[in-house]
Formats: structure tokens, sequence, C-alpha cells
């Protein structure tokens, strides 16, 4: 870790309590969802994080609680710092205030976290599906979601199957 | 040194229709320029100088389903790529064929989930199935030459 990165964590720690853990190299702030949008617009405006890299998520059920955490990597041009903060969600209707006010680049990202793990985002501009058809049901990365499979077809069976598989007509 | 020299006066053939149709149908496919997967790697190398897939009259991709005549599925379909591709299947002008080319576009493959068609059947009707994953350059060209023989065994009263 830099020592403008130390500073900056110290800093984090004591205005919106952050815990930080540092693996690999890479420094991960854990947030808790009300600081929000006041912890990224600080690493914005006072930290030169000037660049959203990613917005994801991660789904530990079953083996945790809260459920999902989501996942923002942010980029500092100045100082040439990569800052991971996480912010760990229950699984009853997760929501998140957006940042998309703060990083106009985070619009898509949210989408795409909206559309796969149903973490809806209140205040976002355009809260479509933007992976999957927008007639989906259901949210597919989480891990209680079906898979989804369809028989396999062997001699055995092949003509059984057959029978009600759809066919499509010229 | 010409052609006549050698096989002499040809003069008239006869023949019948459906025949001359049938060869000139095979001898200029124009398939649809598209590729969704890994499969579509092996469809290049199938059309490029090695295997030469142009000495059966198939080097001629067309960028627009109005000028093609054989769709080649080469890769996995989605079920949000579905819809696409039966527009462009119903966009080719008659007659019209399909080759499903690989696994996936032939029953799904390995991607048995709720993502992929399991086969492309499901959306377009199929001529020819090509295994394979992804069927090698000599797979596509065996699957291409059969369908060339079920054209050839077309009859008018099939035409429409």
């Amino acid at each position: 870790m830099s020592e403008t990165l130390e500073q900056i964590v110290k800093d984090m720690k004591e205005r919106f309590a952050v815990e930080s853990s540092v693996y690999a190299g890479d420094t991960t702030l854990l947030l808790s969802p009300e600081y929000l949008q006041a912890a990224f617009q600080t690493l914005r405006d006072e930290y030169h994080f000037n660049m959203i890299v990613d917005v994801t998520a991660v789904d530990y059920w079953p083996q945790q609680e809260p459920r999902f955490h989501v996942v923002y990597h942010i980029y500092s041009m100045l100082n040439n710092d990569i800052l991971r903060v996480r912010v760990p969600l229950n699984g009853n209707g997760p929501h998140l205030p957006t940042i998309e006010k703060i990083y106009p680049g985070a619009n898509w990202k949210e989408r795409e976290v909206w559309d796969l793990f149903g973490i809806t985002f209140d205040g976002h501009s355009d809260l479509r599906r933007i992976v999957m058809p927008y007639d989906w049901q259901g949210h597919p990365l989480r891990k209680d979601y079906p898979l989804g499979y369809e028989e396999v077809q062997f001699t055995f069976n092949a003509a059984e199957i057959d029978k009600r598989k759809p066919y499509a007509k010229d | 040194m010409g052609l006549e020299e050698k096989t002499g006066n040809m003069g008239v053939v006869t023949t019948t229709l459906e025949t001359v149709v049938n060869w000139s149908r095979t001898n200029s496919m124009w398939p649809l320029l598209f590729g969704l997967a890994c499969c579509a790697i092996e469809m290049m190398g199938a059309q490029a100088s090695n295997y030469d897939l142009s000495r059966f009259g198939m080097e001629l991709n067309r960028a627009s389903p109005r000028q093609s005549d054989l769709m080649i599925v080469a890769g996995r379909v989605s079920r949000k790529m579905a819809p696409v591709l039966r527009q462009l299947y119903d966009q080719m002008p008659d007659p019209k064929w399909v080759l499903a080319m690989g696994d996936c576009a032939s029953c799904g493959g390995v991607f048995n989930n709720y993502a992929i068609v399991q086969g492309v059947d499901e959306v377009v009707p199929v001529d020819v199935y090509v295994s394979g994953c992804p069927p090698r350059p000599e797979g596509l060209i065996h699957g291409i030459l059969t369908l060339h023989e079920k054209v050839k065994k077309e009859k008018i009263t099939h035409w429409a």
C-alpha cells in the first residue's frame, strides 16, 4: 500500500467507520450501506478517485450472512491507486442508493448488477435489464436461481423426448 | 487444345429442368456471413486457402440475408439472440437452407442451461447437422456436400 493510500484508508476509518483489509497488494474497504453516497462523494472530491472501474456483486448464499456483497472498484489517476469498496447487503429485497450522480459511468454497471443479482439501486435514472432479454423472469446470477436443464437424449429415450421437443416450422 | 477437341462436338445435351436447376443451386450457394462463437473460426478456416471451400462454389459469403440462401449457424445461440436469428432466416429469399454447425447449434452442446437454446431447430428448420466441438473444416465441408446431395434430390413438386 502506498503512503497516500494508507492515509486515505486511515481518514476513511475515522469518517465512515470502514474496516480495511489488504490481500495480494489490493486494499479493500468494508463500508456500511448508509454511508455509501457520502463516502464515494468524499473519495472522488477529496481523494481524487476520479474513475469507476467496476461495479459488481457476489452472492454468498447459503454460507454467509449478509448474503450479498456489492463490490466497487475505483481508481485514482492522480496517485495511480486502486481501491476496492465492498458493501454487505441482506438478501430480503436488497437495495442501495445509486452512485450514478457521482460516477456517471456506474449507470450501466448498476443496471447489470440489478439485472443479474436483483439488487435495486434507488434513484437510478434508467434501471432496465441490460444483459438478459427485457421480458426475463428472475435474476440468473443468484445462487438460488435454477440453472435450467434439458433432458439429454440417448438412444433409449431419444424418440420419447423428441415427441415433446419444440421444432420450428418453415 | 480446347475443350471441344477433348470431348468432341457436344452439340446438344438433354437433361431435366430439375437437374439443371439443382445443379446450379448447389454450385453457387451463398452462405450468410455471420458467426456466433468458436465454430465461426473453423468456418473461416474452411473458406480460406488451405481447405478452400470455393472449390464447391461456396466462397462468397453475403453480408445481407437478402442475397444469401444458406444459413450456417456457427456457434451457440442464446435466448436473447434467437429472435434475431429467426428474423435473419425470415429475411432470406426462398429457396433457403440451414446448416447447424457444431454441437451447440445442433443440441445445446455443453451449455445445458437456461441461457442457451437447446438446438437451433427450435427456432429455424435445420437441413443438416454437423457434429463436433468445433467441427474441423473437413467436417463442415462434408456437411455442406451432404446438403448439396440433398438439394440435388429435390423435386420440381417441392419448389412451390
